[in-house]
């Protein structure tokens, strides 16, 4: 995964409310068997015409907006389907960061897994971003992981959270799968005393 | 010992390990897997030259994408078929049980793993498709996953998750003829939100959740991520061991016994604390019908769409304009008024076989209205055979609906099942979202009876009017 220390970027307000999964990344691609090249595909529904014709009042399409990294969003962001594409979809289109009031949990974690760093700030300066990254041009944010801070450099800073464990994944880019084998002495150990039920073990013999 | 909830029980006796410094690790009981959310997973693991750790605790099956046409037809789209193709290649490769196409046992995930008794009390599921929080009614903590801990579960059989929060939403008193679990269901997020259990893990309590059969409380449990929750769980009982005895997979003879001693000790202790309680009123739902984009812009049959001004939250009035202009809907249209193109009964969510029998019960005598295309899509092929053992289907032919083949279909539209732009559907599905079910299609959420009304009135009508024949 790639690491996450921190980011300077372009803001891109998107100011719509529980926005869910299936518009970050609609069904009809989610047939691909790859992880790879869902950018095109993101918020499609919302960015092309059912011709597939570029809407152009819609805010990606804005020119503005064109170099955007960082997305600011309404609360209850990513809710809906699990599936992993929608963080595919924002990633390989370019985003690294996604600021919002709230995040939906399967979404926030599937971001943590893909080095799409979730930030969630309260409603207020939600707002304050939003307003500045539409009334100004080349409106930038730095993000800073090592810090917990979110900030314009021209007056506007902010502390957000996150859970140190996610955090030092994030920053050093680690596969938790191998975290996780760290523990296989544990893991059998809990294998050893839970077996495999016999009705399942029958599957082996279908 | 403290007094602990059902969750904490299940939680507790699934901790592997609980290094300081990181996420607990938990292990993972039941790892489903479909065609659409695993292929890069079994790719991952190839590329890392690791193994599926354990393929007897892992179960595949084809559901999302795969056509309702009768089963020896070909797929037509190929695209979907290289999924499908890719799925069966992974379960050989990797050792994993598959049920596939042309399975009686092939039915959608959620479906199948009770119905085989894969599924059992106290245990953890996951599966990377959201709606796991289903298995949660047999008193398990099962919940939605994405395609990298999908690799994750197939590489260790273990998640390394932070604690949820609990939430004890209580529902007193009993259900109101006509309103059923899917109400329930509809009524709870249109309270408290489509976010309103984010972070948590809901446990359903009460007297109209004890008198739940398995069927409502997997409708139940399903609807839970549409609140937010992580899962939705309710404590194993009588109706919960009764189900479970005798299927394929459940504990035989002297281990049925100990099992079921050892699941009755799930139940949250007397004095067990969660971090939020809701109590909800049963007398006080009606049949519900959503108007709107999330399953929580949500009102009675009798009711009204609403005015925008009754939306206090800049953000939520701006939504409602948004969901208003997409489903094409004005302020204060009755409910009962508006008319349907198409209806869809079927999904996790409302495809079992008493779904089946309380839709049927509303059909039966009738005809859809001219102006309707209606389908039904059982759930699994064990419940197609069931309901057709019992004549059903012979009941939704006759009253023109489409008998089909099982699979997820119109919920999510990922097969040719879908909805053309503008069309109208009343859906006994689990999503209202622009697009879910066809570019430019309008999904009202419904139980199977308030779906089978309206497919035969042309227009949302109130189930406790019905005049059953």
């Amino acid at each position: 995964m790639q690491p996450f220390t921190n980011h300077r970027g372009l803001v891109v307000p998107l100011d719509r409310v529980n926005v869910d999964t299936d518009q970050i990344i609609p069904k009809q691609f989610l047939k691909r068997i790859e992880r790879t090249g869902f950018g095109e595909f993101l918020f499609y529904d919302w960015r092309f015409a059912g011709d597939s014709a570029r809407k152009p009042d819609f805010i990606l399409h804005d020119p503005r907006y064109a170099e955007a990294t960082i997305l600011v969003v309404g609360k209850n962001f990513g809710c809906g389907s699990s599936r992993e594409h929608a963080v595919w979809a924002l990633a390989d289109y370019g985003f690294r960061v996604v600021i919002a009031e709230s995040f939906a949990d399967i979404f926030a974690n599937n971001s943590l897994k893909n080095g799409l760093l979730t930030v969630a700030l309260p409603e207020n300066l939600i707002a304050e971003i939003m307003r500045k990254a539409k009334e100004s041009q080349n409106y930038r944010l730095s993000i800073d992981l090592e810090n917990l801070t979110v900030g314009d450099g021209q007056g506007f800073s902010a502390p957000f959270t996150m859970d140190s464990f996610s955090r030092h994944c994030l920053l050093n880019g680690l596969d938790d799968i191998g975290l996780t084998l760290q523990h296989a002495a544990e893991i059998a150990a809990y294998e050893a005393k839970h077996p495999v039920r016999e009705e399942m073990a029958s599957l082996a013999t279908r | 010992m403290m007094p602990r909830t059902l969750f904490e029980k299940v939680w507790d006796a699934h901790l592997v390990t609980s290094p300081g410094e990181q996420s607990p690790l938990l292990y993972i009981d039941l790892h489903l897997v479909h065609e659409v959310t695993s292929p890069q997973a079994f790719d991952g693991l190839r590329a890392n030259g690791r193994r599926v750790r354990q393929p007897f605790r892992t179960v595949a099956t084809v559901d999302h994408n795969i056509p309702t046409t009768p089963r020896g037809l070909p797929i037509l789209d190929p695209v979907a078929g290289k999924q499908i193709e890719t799925l069966q290649k992974n379960c050989r490769d990797f050792g994993v049980p598959l049920f596939d196409m042309d399975s009686p046992d092939q039915g959608i995930v959620h479906v199948i793993g009770p119905e085989l008794g894969i599924t059992q009390p106290g245990m953890t599921i996951v599966c990377g498709d959201s709606h796991t929080s289903t298995h949660g009614a047999f008193g398990s903590l099962a919940f939605g996953i994405g395609t990298s801990e999908v690799e994750h579960v197939l590489a260790t059989q273990c998640l390394p998750q932070k604690k949820p929060k609990t939430m004890q939403i209580d529902v007193r008193g009993k259900l109101p003829e006509g309103v059923t679990a899917k109400d329930l269901a509809l009524g709870i997020i249109g309270q408290i939100g489509t976010d309103g259990a984010t972070g948590h893990v809901i446990e359903y309590t009460g007297e109209a959740v004890r008198g739940l059969s398995m069927e409502g409380r997997m409708t139940l449990c399903n609807m839970s991520i549409e609140a937010g929750a992580r899962a939705g769980m309710i404590a194993p009982d009588e109706t919960t061991f009764t189900y479970v005895q005798g299927r394929r997979f459940a504990p035989k003879d002297a281990r049925w016994e100990s099992a079921v001693a050892s699941w009755r000790s799930l139940a949250t202790d007397a004095g067990a604390r969660y971090d939020r309680v809701i109590e909800i009123d049963a007398d006080s739902l009606a049949p519900f019908v959503t108007w709107g984009t999330n399953p929580g812009m949500v009102v009675p049959v009798t009711a009204r769409v609403p005015d925008l001004n009754s939306f206090t939250e800049n953000g939520d009035r701006r939504a409602a304009e948004q969901a208003l202009a997409y489903m094409d809907l004005r302020p204060g249209t009755p409910i009962e008024q508006i008319a349907v193109d198409r209806v869809f009964i079927g999904s996790c969510t409302n495809s079992r076989i008493e779904d089946l029998r309380a839709a049927a019960r509303v059909a039966k005598g009738h005809h859809v209205n001219p102006s309707v295309r209606a389908m039904v899509v059982p759930g699994s092929q064990a419940i197609k055979h069931a309901a057709e053992h019992e004549g059903l289907d012979r009941i939704f032919r006759d009253a023109g609906f489409e008998w089909r083949e099982s699979g997820c279909s119109m919920c999510l539209g990922m097969n040719p099942d879908i909805l053309q732009p503008g069309e109208r559907c009343a859906s006994t599905s689990n999503r209202n979202f622009e697009g879910r079910q066809g570019r430019g299609g309008r999904t009202h959420l419904v139980s199977p009876m308030m779906a089978a009304a309206a497919a035969i009135a042309g227009h949302f009508t109130d189930i406790r009017e019905w005049e059953f024949s």
